[in-house]
Parts: structure tokens; C-alpha cells; sequence
């Protein structure tokens, strides 16, 4: 049976597949937000002083500031006071060995696909599983140690790499960035903490899976990941979350530092819970991510597959600061139900010679509303800057909305900057075109927004390439009637 | 007419003329032939004047002038037409006021007055018939829209309205099918005369069999590794680039 | 007062003058003109002037024009000459019906040559508004209020005259109307001019208008236009903006069609010191077409922002949009399309294209396109450019002979034909080109035609 044949066999079930709850005991913290919260937070991570210094003063910036309200989005009014900001699997230290792992747990990474036992793993990947609030598991640690390389919780680099993480987080996504990169600064539980030393060459994919399980909490996790000279890393995340009637918040932040001729590759299919068919429940997903293209020739990819959330706010950036760095951003976004989206991408050329690329594809069905918003923006002293965008959007449906709204900012003359958008239905000679040789129009337009995405599922690793093109197809499930 | 000595040049910072030398007297069609990469293109494209490439040595006159010191319009001026391998689409620029602007600069650097419009429309009219253009595109914009065939017979349209008196040929048989070979080749030979000449760059001998060569020569690897008489592409056509690589690594 | 004065004192002022010459700007006036204005100024409250950043003012700041000082006429002036003797129209050879507009104001002597046939009703807004009440009160400020914007509330609540057009059903318009809007004065001066114009059913019309200064001082022209389009009429606006570089203009252009109508408008600006030009089009009936161009060649610290919203609001409706500038000097230059398809408004096809030329390491530009749609058989695009003269196409010139300069404004000239080419009246592309080609040379001057050379 063909790649093609196999998912089209898988698709058969239209609900949201990752939505089952485990039953683990976890221990959480009293609703509500005050310093006192914060406090707790720190403590219960046992973390140094400067570390609740840094959340402190987060906190006090994010009282001050008002929630972003410039995006094409209908964003219910949130109730800071009603979140759980602290939630962990009992039995909360790390795992030595896997016999110690509730079994539970384990169960829930195997149902996700993500079997924390080495020998059952897919080869090559990395993993940090985070439950909620704590990271749980943290594979292949020796085999990448042995390079040097560290991959870990946020917790743990905290407190065996206090020097990098002080040296580098906030120093990409500042913590008085925006509402939600403060918001995550000060409550910010656990998350993935990678550096890659100089001159090497990652052997495998290292990848986080984000999975929220306690009802009423909110997720706010960051990775800080620092590719050293002439190193190269590929990473990715994935996040899936169960069914609930009520909405939960997700708040994330990304930083990426890349070093003289580093490169790094960023992959995301994200898949929260996107409510059901009517609007109901889902995440809010409103995340900051950011590269810093530090040094000179250095390279930073992004490449993402939305298909979750019930509201998407998120726009993973780079910044072009070292001459000839290149910065990529592929990402397919697909908006079902009462989904919304507005995501893309923010280009900052300063160095000379920077390149950008952007490639979007929206794909929008049901009664969602998916908008493409970028920026692409060439400062005084961006000689010789190049960018292509490209935003394309596929309409499934007279009940949805696509839409555009970049933004280019050029003020070096020397720059070409170029911008490309079209919006358009899925085609109905196409669809014919299929049903005449016998495919059922639900695969046809499987198929058809699978080729009109492949140029961005061809960026992603292979082991999640499949995934994702499956992903796309169960998402659209039920769009077309 | 055109004296090259030791040519070096290149683009950022990579060389790849390595010190080409080459002589071309009125009358001759030079064939210069070679693989991909050779360097074929960047000697057609340093010689018009691209700024894309810089000469790092040696020295081309043309007509007893430093070549490698005049602005690609004087080049122009002086006498020397490239034939792109690629022409560039000028949309908005109507062929005939491009044709006009070019003959009138011409004119005026010889120091003869512009042509007036009814004289300049009847040469117009003259040379579409060398290469058998269409009038429709001479209507049109500069290439706007032309197909590969029709994008060589408008360079070799314009060759014909400035009368060069050395032509570079750069791949002009690239992507044309037999007829536009044909109709290419028969303009180019109607041009020739004993005060002018042409350098043919191309890949494969097709072209030779219609653009009779007194030269060639083969570029490889930026440099000119052989040079003999027409039977020489014969030689190429018949034992493939390979035989060349092999006989410079002895 | 300072120049550093902020938009929101700024507000207060305006506010503060209307109120101490309501009177004044009342009088005169029937209930169908005045009866908007205590709400619109309450608007203005409401909105302020918008400061840099938001988002349709994100690369413009309004308060350039806005924070000067300025005079303020509530009456019209004796004029002791005939206008047309002071200015000769840059253009020519273009036979049209010529109407000239003093400082907004409309007066009579200055048209009584226009010869306009006695079917059209040209005539100032004032007048029109007695004179033609039920057709003015159907369509005055019905579309502005539809988009509250700040610089049109303003307006509504001082605007006092402007121009007038009505063409019956079924005429259809041999020669363009040319409506030349004058500015002067000896102290700077703000003008609201306030124009109508409605294009009855299966009507053909023309109409150029060009905004010329005729001295040097600050003037802020805050104009909005209503224009009203009846089924199957065919409409074309040409505006050529050209008033000496401290002055600021503010146009906004309001277009609303009806069925299978079609209308074309184009902006060309030349000079301006600060030139913001809204345009909003709004397709209410099937069949519509619309096509909205503009070109901008701007230099030292001009500032051109232009902001377009075209509304499909039913099926089977056309836009085509085409903005270009290009940029030299210090200028900057910004552009807002906005598209909207709204549910329903199936097979639509909206075509929108900005590209954009900076000549000079300081000219800068900022471009945001916008396409919101809601509905999903639909044909849609957008291309945005930033860049330079292309060297390879300039490389290919040279090589057939011709010079580097004259290469150059070969191609900033043909860049600048793709959006001369789509103008509707044969004369009138051949004098754009003409205008184009001497204003890239430098060889237009600002008062161009102007006796007075007052600079």
C-alpha cells in the first residue's frame, strides 16, 4: 500500500483523536494570580533568587500592560484569576529509570505515539515529554551528553546550567516583549532547555511533546535552545490536549540563539484541542517565538502545521542580525469549525546580505477565520537584503474567512523585497477530475490541499511528514457537505 | 578588430576566466565551444560590460580601444552586439521606441543626425525581413511575452538595425527548434560581410552546420584549451566533451 | 502655537473653532447640509486625529498637516479676477469643459465658459443644496457616514462649498469636465471642500480634476468627495495632484456603484509636500466593475500615503487596483490596500498589484496590502514590491547603445506606463506620459503654469 493509500485508511474517524484524559493524580496549586502564586511557583522549583527576581519583575510589567487587541481575532474575555497556573503529575521527581514511571503516564505518551522507551522509540528522536507544568522524561540525554550536548528541562538547566540560561533567556523575547511573553515569564513552569557547543553537527532530531491533561490549568512553557558556532541542530514540538468544555490557555515562549554559521531548524505541528464543531472548549494558543540570527552566515528555519487551537495567536520571528544570515518561515495553517488563526511570521533584516523566505498556506473550512499577518521589515543598514513572501489561501466552504494582512517595511534602497498572495476555492474541475477516476470527493480534497501544502510538508522531518499530512486531512474532516 | 590578452575575471571573488586569448580579425566567424561551466557566458557577458563580473587582469581592445575601460553603451556604440542567451523582458518599453533610442545614440555618436521617423520606420521595415519577424512584435514590449524562438529572432532583429561590427552570439540556438534555427542562422549569414564579424557561442555543434566557423576554439574551465578549423566541432560533436577533460588533465 | 503641538490639543482647537463660528457656518445653509454637523464634530471628538501607528495611519503622521497653523475662512472672498487668467492648466491641448474652485470655494464668474452642455448640472454644492434638495439630500454624506473616518467628519462638519456634478440618466458626456481646485492666499490657510457628484443611470462622464497652489503658503486642503454611480453608468476620475511641497493634502474619495456600472479612478501625484489620499469603493450591486490606479513620483521630504478600501459586498463583481511610486531624495511613501469580500459575494474577482521603486538609500517605503474574505468562489491576488531599477534590463539597454541615464528613465518611465496606459481618454495618456517623463527629468516644476513663479 502506498504513503497515500495508508492515510487515507487511517482517516476514518473525524473526531479529534488526542482527546482522551489520563487518569494521573497531579498535584496542582490554587486557582489565581498574585505575587504570592509566583512565589510558589519559584519555590516549589526550588529555583535561586535571580530566578524569581526575573518572574517578579515580569509580573509587575504584565499588570501594566493591556492585552493585544490589533489581531483579526474574537478573543473572549480571559479571567486571569480562574487558571491554575502549576500543575504536575504526582510523584513529581525526575524519573531514573522507567520502571519508576507510572505506568499511567507512560500509557498516555504511547497513545500520543511518543513511547518513552528508548528501544520503542523511533530512532534518531530525542525526546522531552512535558505533562502540564514538568517536564517527565527526557530521552537519549547520554547518547547527545557524550557530544556535548545538552538537552534537558527548563528546570533542570536552571539548576545545572545556571550560566547559559541566564546569559540567554529574555535575551530574544525580552520579558516585556508582549502581554503574553510577560504573562509566561512570570509564570512559566517547565519547558525544553537545549545547547548544541561549537562545531557540532546534532546526530538526532530533538523534539519536545507538549500534552496538557489536569482540567482548569493553563500551560506556559518555554524552550531556549543556543546552537553555538557552526553547530546544527533540528527540533521539533508537538502538542495535543484532551476534549473539555471549557477553554484553556496556553502561553509559550520560544528563543532561539544561532551563533556563526549555526543552523537551526524548528519544526512545529502543533495539535491542541481545537473545541468541537460547534465552538466549544479548545485551546488559546497565543505563543512568542523567536530566533536570533546572531552571528555572521548563521541559519534559522521555521516550519509549522496548525491544525489545533481553538484560537491561534502566533507569529515565529527571526531576527536577521549577523551579515548573510537566512532565515526561513513555511507554515500551513488550517482552520476547521469555529477555529481562528492569525499567524505568520515577522522578517527583521539589520545584517547585510540577509535573506528571507516566507511561504504560507491557509487553509481555511467550516465557519473559521485563518489570516496570514506579516511583517517583513528591512532597517537602514540591511544592505543588499533580499525577502520573497508568498501567502496563499484555500476557501473550503462560503462560511469561512481568509485572510491577508502583510506588512513591508523597507527603508534600504538597495533591498528587493518581493510579495505574492492569492486566494482562491479548491477547484472544482480538479475535484471532478477525481471523482471521474473514482476517488470520493472527501479524499480528493484530501489530496488536492495535501499537494497545495507540500511545498511546506516537504521542510519538515521525514518521521513527521507523514504525520502531518494525516493531521491535514483529519482536520478537514467534515468540511465539505 | 578584437584583441584579447590574458583575460582573468570573475564574480565574487570566484575566478573563472583564468587568462583567455583570443584574436579576431574582420571577416572571421570564431566559434567558441565548450561543457557547461567553461565560462562561455561570462566571456560574452565581461566583454558587453555586465558589471556583474570584474576583470582582475589582462587586457581586450576592440578596433584598437580599451575595450575593458568603456561603459557597456560606448561598447555598443563602438560596434560590438551581444546576442543574450537570455533576453530580458522590458515591459512598458515598446520595441520601436527602444529600437528608435538605440539607432538615434548610435547615430549621434558617429556624429550623424537622428533619422527622421518615415526613414526610420522603412529600416524597420527592411530588416524584419532579414529574420522573417513578425510585425506583431515589433508592436509589442521589449520581449514582453515572447516565446523562446521569438526572443532570439528580436536579437537578431536588433542586430540587424545596428549593423554591429562584432557580434557575439551567446547559446543563440538554445531552445529553438529547427526552423527558428534556420531562420536565425540565414539572418546571421545575411548580415555577414568581409568588415564585420562574429563570435558564435554555443554548446553543440547543431548551429555550426549552419554558421559555417573559420575558428574554434574550446573554453574549458576558463581557459581556451584547443583551437583549430571547423573540423574541430566535428571532432567535439563526435567524441563528447570528456575527450577534452581528459586530454587537459595530461 | 508650536509646531510641536500634539493631536489631541490639536483636536480640542478644532473643535473649539467650530463651536465659536457655528453660526457663521450654518448661515446660509439648509437643514439637509447642516443637519449632520453637531454629530460629525461629536465624532471628531470621539476619534481624534489618529496618531502615527494605528493601523490605517501606521506609516502617516497626520499631524505633519495637522499641527501647523493655519487661517480659516467662514465666507467666501471677493475675488476681483478671473482665475483662469492666473493659471494656465499644465495639460495641453486638452479640450475639456473647465471649472475652476478658488480656496474650496465655488464661484460663478469664474465659470461661465465652461460651455457645459445644459443637460449637466454643474454648480456649487452650496447652491445645489436648494436648488437640486431632493437629489442632495438622497446622497449627500451617505457614504462618508457609512466610513466614519476622522479627516471626513472633520470635514462634514465644517464643509460649506464644492463642487456639484449631476448627469442625468442616459447622457452620455462627449469632452471631459475638468475641475481645476486652486489654492492662494496671502496667510495659510486650512479648506474643507465638499463635492458631489452623481452619475444617473447608463450616463458616460469624465471628469479630471487637478489641485494646483498658487503661492507659498501652508495650506491643508481636507477634501472628500462623494460619488455616486447608477446602474450600467460608465464614470472616470482623474486627479493630478500637484501643489507646492509645504503644502498637505487630504483627499478622500468616496465611490459607491451600483449595478453593472463601471469606474475608473486614477491618482497621479507630482508634488505635494504631504498627501494623503483615501479612497473607498464600494461595489452594492452585481456586475460592477471598478478600477482604481495610482502613481506617485515624489522627491525630497515628500510624504504619499494612499489607502484604498474596496468594499465587494455582492456576487460577480470586478476590482482591479494598480498602485506604483516611485521614490527619490528623502521621500517616503506608503500604501493600505484594503480588500473586503464579504459572505456571499461569491465569484468575485479582486485583483490588487503595489510595486514600488527607491531610488536613493534614504527614500524609504511601507506597504501594507490587506485581503479579508469571507466568501470562497472567489479570484483573489495581491503583489507587493519593493526594489530597484532593474540592472539586468538597464545592462540590456546599454548594450544596444543607449546611455545609462536615458536607460534609466526609460525604465522608471515604463514602470510608471502601466498605470498611464489603463487612463480611458486617448489625449489624456499621451499628456500623462508627457507629464511623467518632464516631472522624472525634473523639468516640472510645482506652479508650472503659474504667472505668479512665486518660488
Amino acid at each position: 500500500m502506498s504513503d497515500q493509500d495508508t492515510i487515507l485508511n487511517d482517516v476514518t474517524q473525524s473526531e479529534y483523536k488526542y482527546g482522551f484524559v489520563s487518569a494521573i493524580e497531579s498535584e496542582t496549586i490554587p486557582k489565581g494570580l498574585n505575587e504570592g502564586v509566583i512565589r510558589l511557583i519559584s519555590a516549589k522549583k526550588n529555583e535561586p533568587d535571580w530566578m524569581l527576581e526575573f518572574r517578579l519583575t515580569a509580573y509587575r510589567n504584565w499588570l501594566k500592560m493591556k492585552m493585544p487587541e490589533w489581531a483579526h481575532l474574537k478573543i473572549p474575555e480571559i479571567n486571569y484569576q480562574d487558571i491554575i497556573y502549576y500543575a504536575a503529575p504526582k510523584q513529581q521527581a525526575k524519573y531514573e529509570s522507567l520502571d519508576q514511571v507510572d505506568p499511567e503516564l507512560l500509557e498516555t505518551f504511547n497513545k500520543l505515539g511518543i513511547p518513552l522507551d528508548e528501544q520503542k522509540m523511533l530512532s534518531g528522536v530525542a525526546v522531552d515529554a512535558v505533562m502540564d507544568s514538568v517536564s517527565v522524561k527526557t530521552t537519549f540525554r547520554d547518547t547527545l551528553a557524550e557530544k556535548g550536548i545538552i538537552f534537558c528541562s527548563f528546570s533542570e538547566a536552571v539548576q545545572e546550567h545556571p550560566d547559559l540560561v541566564r546569559e540567554y533567556m529574555g535575551s530574544v523575547v525580552p520579558p516585556t516583549d508582549n502581554y503574553f511573553a510577560a504573562l509566561n515569564s512570570a509564570v512559566f513552569s517547565d519547558g525544553s532547555f537545549c545547547y548544541i557547543p561549537k562545531g557540532v553537527r546534532c546526530p538526532m532530531e530533538l523534539s519536545t511533546y507538549f500534552r496538557i491533561n489536569a482540567a482548569n490549568t493553563g500551560q506556559f512553557e518555554r524552550t531556549l535552545l543556543v546552537a553555538d558556532d557552526d553547530s546544527y541542530v533540528s527540533y521539533l514540538e508537538g502538542c495535543t490536549a484532551p476534549m473539555r468544555d471549557e477553554n484553556q490557555l496556553h502561553a509559550a515562549i520560544v528563543e532561539i540563539v544561532a551563533k556563526t554559521n549555526a543552523q537551526v531548524k524548528y519544526s512545529t505541528v502543533q495539535n491542541w484541542y481545537p473545541g468541537d464543531k460547534n465552538g466549544k472548549g479548545g485551546i488559546y494558543n497565543f505563543v512568542t517565538k523567536r530566533g536570533l540570527c546572531q552571528g555572521k552566515g548563521s541559519k534559522i528555519s521555521w516550519s509549522q502545521v496548525e491544525t489545533g487551537s481553538a484560537i491561534t495567536w502566533k507569529y515565529p520571528s527571526t531576527i536577521l542580525l549577523g551579515d548573510n544570515s537566512v532565515s526561513e518561515f513555511y507554515s500551513v495553517a488550517v482552520t476547521n469549525h469555529h477555529q481562528q488563526a492569525d499567524t505568520g511570521t515577522k522578517m527583521i533584516h539589520i545584517g547585510k546580505n540577509t535573506k528571507s523566505t516566507i511561504v504560507s498556506k491557509g487553509i481555511s473550512a467550516g465557519q473559521s477565520n485563518n489570516s496570514y499577518r506579516g511583517l517583513v521589515k528591512i532597517s537602514k543598514r540591511a544592505e543588499g537584503a533580499r525577502n520573497f513572501s508568498q501567502c496563499d489561501s484555500l476557501l473550503l466552504g462560503d462560511k469561512c474567512g481568509a485572510h491577508t494582512f502583510p506588512y513591508i517595511e523597507c527603508e534600504n534602497n538597495s533591498a528587493i523585497l518581493e510579495h505574492e498572495a492569492t486566494t482562491s476555492k479548491i477547484g472544482e474541475d480538479q475535484i471532478f477530475y477525481c471523482n471521474q477516476r473514482g476517488i470520493s470527493t472527501e479524499d480528493a480534497i484530501g489530496m488536492i490541499v495535501n499537494g497545495y501544502a507540500k511545498q511546506v510538508l516537504n521542510t519538515l522531518p521525514m518521521e513527521f511528514a507523514v504525520e502531518a499530512q494525516k493531521l491535514l486531512q483529519i482536520s478537514l474532516e467534515g468540511s465539505v457537505g | 578588430m578584437l584583441h584579447i590578452k590574458n583575460l582573468k575575471a570573475g564574480v565574487d571573488g570566484k575566478e573563472i576566466l583564468k587568462g583567455i586569448n583570443l584574436e579576431v580579425k574582420p571577416g572571421e566567424v570564431h566559434a567558441i565551444m565548450g561543457p557547461n561551466g567553461s565560462g562561455k557566458s561570462t566571456l560574452s557577458a565581461v566583454l558587453a560590460g555586465n558589471g556583474r563580473f570584474t576583470v582582475t587582469d589582462g587586457e581586450a581592445t576592440f578596433n584598437g580601444k580599451n575595450l575593458l575601460e568603456m561603459a557597456p553603451e560606448d561598447r555598443a556604440r563602438e560596434g560590438l552586439f551581444l546576442s543574450f542567451q537570455y533576453p530580458v523582458e522590458i515591459p512598458g518599453v515598446s520595441m520601436v521606441n527602444f529600437m528608435k533610442t538605440a539607432v538615434n545614440e548610435h547615430r549621434k555618436y558617429q556624429g550623424l543626425e537622428p533619422m527622421s521617423a518615415g526613414d526610420f520606420l522603412k529600416m524597420l521595415r527592411d530588416k524584419k525581413q532579414v529574420v522573417e519577424i513578425d510585425d506583431r512584435l515589433t508592436s509589442r514590449s521589449v520581449n514582453e511575452g515572447f516565446s523562446g524562438g521569438e526572443k532570439k529572432k528580436n536579437e537578431i532583429f536588433q542586430m540587424a538595425m545596428l549593423e554591429p561590427k562584432l557580434s557575439i552570439l551567446d547559446e543563440t540556438d538554445s531552445g529553438l527548434d529547427i526552423d527558428a534555427l534556420r531562420i536565425v542562422a540565414n539572418g546571421v549569414n545575411k548580415l555577414k560581410n568581409a568588415n564585420n564579424a562574429t563570435i558564435v557561442i554555443t554548446h553543440y555543434q547543431r548551429l555550426l552546420d549552419y554558421i559555417v566557423p573559420d575558428v574554434v576554439h574550446i573554453l574549458y574551465n576558463g581557459l581556451i584549451v584547443k583551437t583549430g578549423g571547423k573540423e574541430l566541432a566535428l571532432e567535439l560533436e563526435a567524441k563528447g566533451y570528456d575527450w577534452i577533460k581528459e586530454a587537459v588533465k595530461v | 502655537m508650536s509646531e510641536s503641538i500634539d493631536s489631541n490639543t490639536m483636536k480640542y482647537k478644532l473643535i473649539n473653532l467650530y463651536q465659536q463660528n457655528r453660526a457663521s457656518i450654518l448661515e446660509g445653509l439648509p437643514e439637509n447640509m447642516n443637519r449632520y454637523r453637531d454629530a460629525a464634530i461629536r465624532d471628531f471628538d470621539r476619534m481624534g486625529i489618529p496618531e502615527k501607528g494605528e493601523e490605517k495611519y501606521k506609516y502617516t503622521d497626520l499631524m505633519w498637516a495637522f499641527g501647523k497653523t493655519y487661517g480659516y475662512a467662514f465666507k467666501a472672498h471677493t475675488i476681483n479676477v478671473d482665475s483662469s487668467t492666473l493659471f494656465q492648466c499644465a495639460v495641453p491641448d486638452l479640450d475639456t469643459h473647465t471649472l475652476i474652485l478658488e480656496n474650496g470655494w465655488f464661484y460663478e464668474r469664474n465659470n461661465e465658459h465652461a460651455a457645459l452642455p445644459k443637460e449637466i448640472v454643474a454648480c456649487s454644492i452650496r447652491e445645489a443644496s436648494v436648488t437640486h434638495a431632493e437629489l442632495f439630500a438622497k446622497h449627500y454624506n451617505q457614504q462618508a457616514q457609512e466610513h466614519p473616518e476622522s479627516v471626513s467628519v472633520f470635514n462634514t462638519a465644517f464643509a460649506q462649498d464644492g463642487m456639484f456634478l449631476y448627469i442625468p440618466d442616459g447622457f452620455v458626456m462627449g469632452k471631459p469636465i475638468q475641475i481645476i481646485n486652486l489654492l492662494r492666499g496671502n496667510n495659510p490657510l486650512l479648506v474643507n471642500q465638499r463635492n458631489l457628484i452623481v452619475a444617473g443611470k447608463n450616463s458616460q462622464a469624465k471628469v479630471i480634476v487637478c489641485d494646483h497652489t498658487l503661492s507659498h503658503q501652508n495650506f491643508l486642503s481636507n477634501t472628500v468627495t462623494e460619488v455616486f454611480v447608477d446602474e450600467q453608468a460608465v464614470f472616470d476620475y482623474y486627479n493630478i495632484q500637484n501643489q507646492h511641497n509645504q503644502s498637505s493634502q487630504v483627499a478622500s474619495l468616496y465611490i459607491y456603484q451600483k449595478k453593472g456600472s463601471n469606474t475608473l479612478t486614477n491618482t497621479l501625484t507630482l508634488h505635494g509636500g504631504f498627501v494623503r489620499n483615501n479612497v473607498f469603493v464600494k461595489l452594492a450591486e452585481e456586475h460592477a466593475e471598478a478600477h482604481v490606479y495610482g502613481l506617485s513620483l515624489i522627491d525630497g521630504k515628500q510624504h504619499v500615503d494612499n489607502y484604498t478600501f474596496i468594499d465587494h459586498a455582492v456576487p460577480n463583481c470586478l476590482s482591479n487596483e494598480m498602485y506604483k511610486n516611485i521614490l527619490d531624495d528623502d521621500a517616503t511613501g506608503a500604501f493600505n490596500g484594503r480588500i473586503l469580500v464579504r459572505k456571499d459575494a461569491q465569484k468575485t474577482r479582486a485583483y490588487q498589484s503595489n510595486k514600488n521603486i527607491c531610488l536613493t538609500p534614504t527614500a524609504r517605503f511601507f506597504t501594507k496590502p490587506q485581503l479579508e474574505i469571507y466568501a470562497d468562489d472567489v479570484k483573489c491576488s495581491h503583489g507587493a514590491t519593493v526594489g530597484q531599477i532593474n540592472e539586468e534590463a538597464q545592462f540590456y539597454l546599454q548594450s544596444r547603445g543607449i546611455g545609462g541615464r536615458e536607460a534609466r528613465m526609460m525604465l522608471m518611465y515604463a514602470f510608471a506606463y502601466e498605470v498611464i496606459r489603463n487612463i480611458r481618454v486617448p489625449v489624456l495618456v499621451e499628456r500623462y506620459g508627457e507629464l511623467v517623463e518632464r516631472r522624472l527629468r525634473g523639468e516640472l516644476s510645482r506652479c508650472e503654469g503659474c504667472f505668479v513663479h512665486c518660488n
